[in-house]
């Protein structure tokens, strides 16, 4: 049986309103199902609802602001269907369209901040290390628990939400210090060190092994010294994609891993995989039927949303060429790096070369690419594992480079064969 | 109907999800993911590998080992419960979150208590082996106690 605090048994009676209580139960019937002995504090809260999944989406969200529901820690949301920013994007039907708006709005009410972004970490206020939070969003989930060091299990439609409103979460899994070791050794063997180009080898990497991992914690040896925060999130977002992985280690590069040896307790690693630059060349080729020279239609990046740090690569890239895409080229992002990139100048620069910024939303998840039918390049693993499912493209899968190359000769152009 | 003399088999089950239900087995021959793989407005399974691809749930008695993807899962269980195209019940081997969330949301917010139990490796290979062979009216039953039932006649 669960251990609840006075407090805990409070919000349970609904002397905090209907949406509380409401809130509270579901989150102690998880608790309990989770086997959780008890609940914890958490400092912050990140919210997956905005995407409609049918009308239970909605009506769970009005039960709660009909119930004077008000968030209890600071909390941001994850993208919806709609780029309110840009609304004239929005290739969908009329009705889903307004279904959407008002899921985004209900949870505003009920007191989230308005950030509809997949990267919550790249905003202001990210966690600090050993902090408690329940967040949602597998690629969100993971950078917080591996390049920040917070802590959060892999949470989702509901709970993430009850979570936020009592500020309470269930006291196991990766909130627990001792569940948090790696269990699988991936040994990189000649992983690329060089900058350009190579952040195509971060998300084959993910997406291989998250295949390999599933639900358990990766720690990888043999990635650069200098590798970045967006390399981390490549790596994060696609391990997320092909596995149920909520934390992975970085030996030298993330904190709960200086060593090889801290990584894993200071026990030898249960598995180990040896992984090779041709392995994960093969694994780039299994995501992509394209060739050289087959004829694109657009390019998508930014899936998780695109960096400050990633729009002055693009510009880069751009600059060295001089030239215009002759195709649409998409880069997703939140509203805040809309903002930060108009007052530095950048967004006029990225308007100027052609390039469309979507925000709030992803261009997988919902209709706002002009063109679908026919090839469309983009450098996210978790992109092309999931956009011809979803939206039903084919896709080349490729470094920003080669889509910035690819993207102005409106064909496939790959670094190497 | 079933004569009153048909046979009665139990087996004992966890209640993660409180809740009674009956209806005829449908055993998952693989995981399924809700989001992506269930039509709830509809009432179908549209996974394209799913070997229970076509397949209603409505009023069945759900058997499936383990879940797999997406949280958003939760959502889209929880609206085929609501729409009427949900199971009856769900008897797993592995007891899963996202798919227990869905069940739980709905009951709180409709009223339908579709229980979700989990049975022992050993009861889950009976389990299996009584689903793929005569037909039956499956009982689920998976109280506050705690102490559930998986109870097949005929």
């Amino acid at each position: 049986m669960i251990d609840l605090t006075a407090r805990d048994r409070e919000m349970l009676s609904g002397r905090d309103g209907a949406a509380t209580a409401l809130a509270m139960r579901v989150l102690v019937r998880s608790a309990t199902l989770m086997g959780a002995e008890s609940l914890l504090d958490i400092r912050s809260a990140h919210i997956d609802g905005c995407l409609y999944h049918g009308q239970a989406s909605l009506d769970f969200v009005e039960r709660l602001v009909d119930g004077g529901g008000k968030v209890r820690v600071p909390t941001t949301l994850n993208v919806g269907s709609l780029d309110l920013i840009h609304p004239e994007l929005f290739r969908g039907g009329e009705a889903v369209q307004s279904q959407a708006r008002r899921l985004m709005q209900a949870h505003v009410e009920l007191g989230c901040e308005s950030t509809f972004t997949c990267a919550p970490y790249q905003g202001r206020n990210r966690p600090q290390f050993g902090e408690q939070i329940a967040w949602a969003e597998s690629n969100a989930i993971v950078f917080a628990n591996s390049v920040l060091g917070a802590r959060t299990n892999r949470y989702g439609d509901f709970m993430d939400l009850c979570a936020a409103l009592t500020g309470r979460a269930p006291c196991c899994g990766l909130h627990v210090t001792e569940n948090r070791l790696g269990q699988v050794l991936f040994a990189l063997q000649d992983f690329p060190l060089e900058r350009a180009g190579r952040d195509i080898y971060f998300a084959a990497l993910g997406l291989l092994a998250g295949k390999h991992a599933g639900a358990r914690i990766p720690v990888f040896d043999g990635l650069p010294t200098d590798t970045s925060e967006d390399e981390l999130k490549a790596l994060g977002a696609a391990c997320a994609t092909t596995g149920a992985v909520g934390l992975f280690h970085a030996v030298g590069i993330t904190p709960e891993a200086p060593t090889q040896s801290a990584a894993f307790g200071g026990r030898p690693p249960p598995q180990t995989l040896r992984v090779s630059r041709a392995d994960l060349d093969q694994t780039r080729a299994t995501l992509s039927t394209a060739r050289s020279g087959d004829r694109l239609v657009a390019v998508s990046v930014g899936t998780p949303h695109f960096s400050l740090a990633e729009f002055d690569q693009l510009l880069g890239l751009l600059d060295e060429q001089q030239a215009k895409p002759s195709i649409d080229f998409y880069v997703n992002t939140s509203r805040f790096i809309l903002w930060e990139l108009e007052q530095a100048g950048k967004l006029r620069r990225l308007h100027e070369r052609g390039i469309t910024v979507v925000t709030d939303t992803c261009t997988y998840i919902t209709p706002v690419m002009r063109q679908t039918r026919g090839l469309i390049m983009t450098n996210s693993g978790k992109w092309a594992h999931y956009a011809p499912a979803n939206i039903g493209v084919e896709v080349a899968f490729g470094s920003l480079r080669e889509c910035v190359l690819s993207a102005l000769r409106a064909e496939v152009v790959f670094d190497a064969p | 109907m079933t004569p009153h003399d048909a046979p009665v088999t139990r087996w004992p089950a966890a209640a993660v999800v409180t809740g009674q239900g009956s209806g005829q087995a449908l055993l998952m021959e693989q995981p399924l993911s809700f989001w992506g793989g269930y039509d709830a407005a509809r009432g179908c399974i549209v996974e394209a590998h799913h070997p229970q691809l076509g397949a209603n749930l409505a009023g069945r008695v759900m058997l499936m080992a383990s879940a797999k993807g997406s949280s958003s899962s939760s959502s889209v269980l929880a609206e085929a419960i609501r729409n009427g195209t949900g199971p009856a019940a769900i008897v797993m081997r592995e007891p899963d979150l996202i798919v227990g969330l869905g069940c739980i949301v709905a009951s709180e917010l409709y009223g339908c208590h579709v229980p979700v139990l989990v049975v022992s490796s050993d009861d889950w290979r009976e389990l299996v082996q009584r689903a793929q062979g005569r037909p039956g009216l499956w009982h689920v039953q998976a109280p506050e106690s705690g102490a559930g039932e998986v109870r097949v006649v005929g």
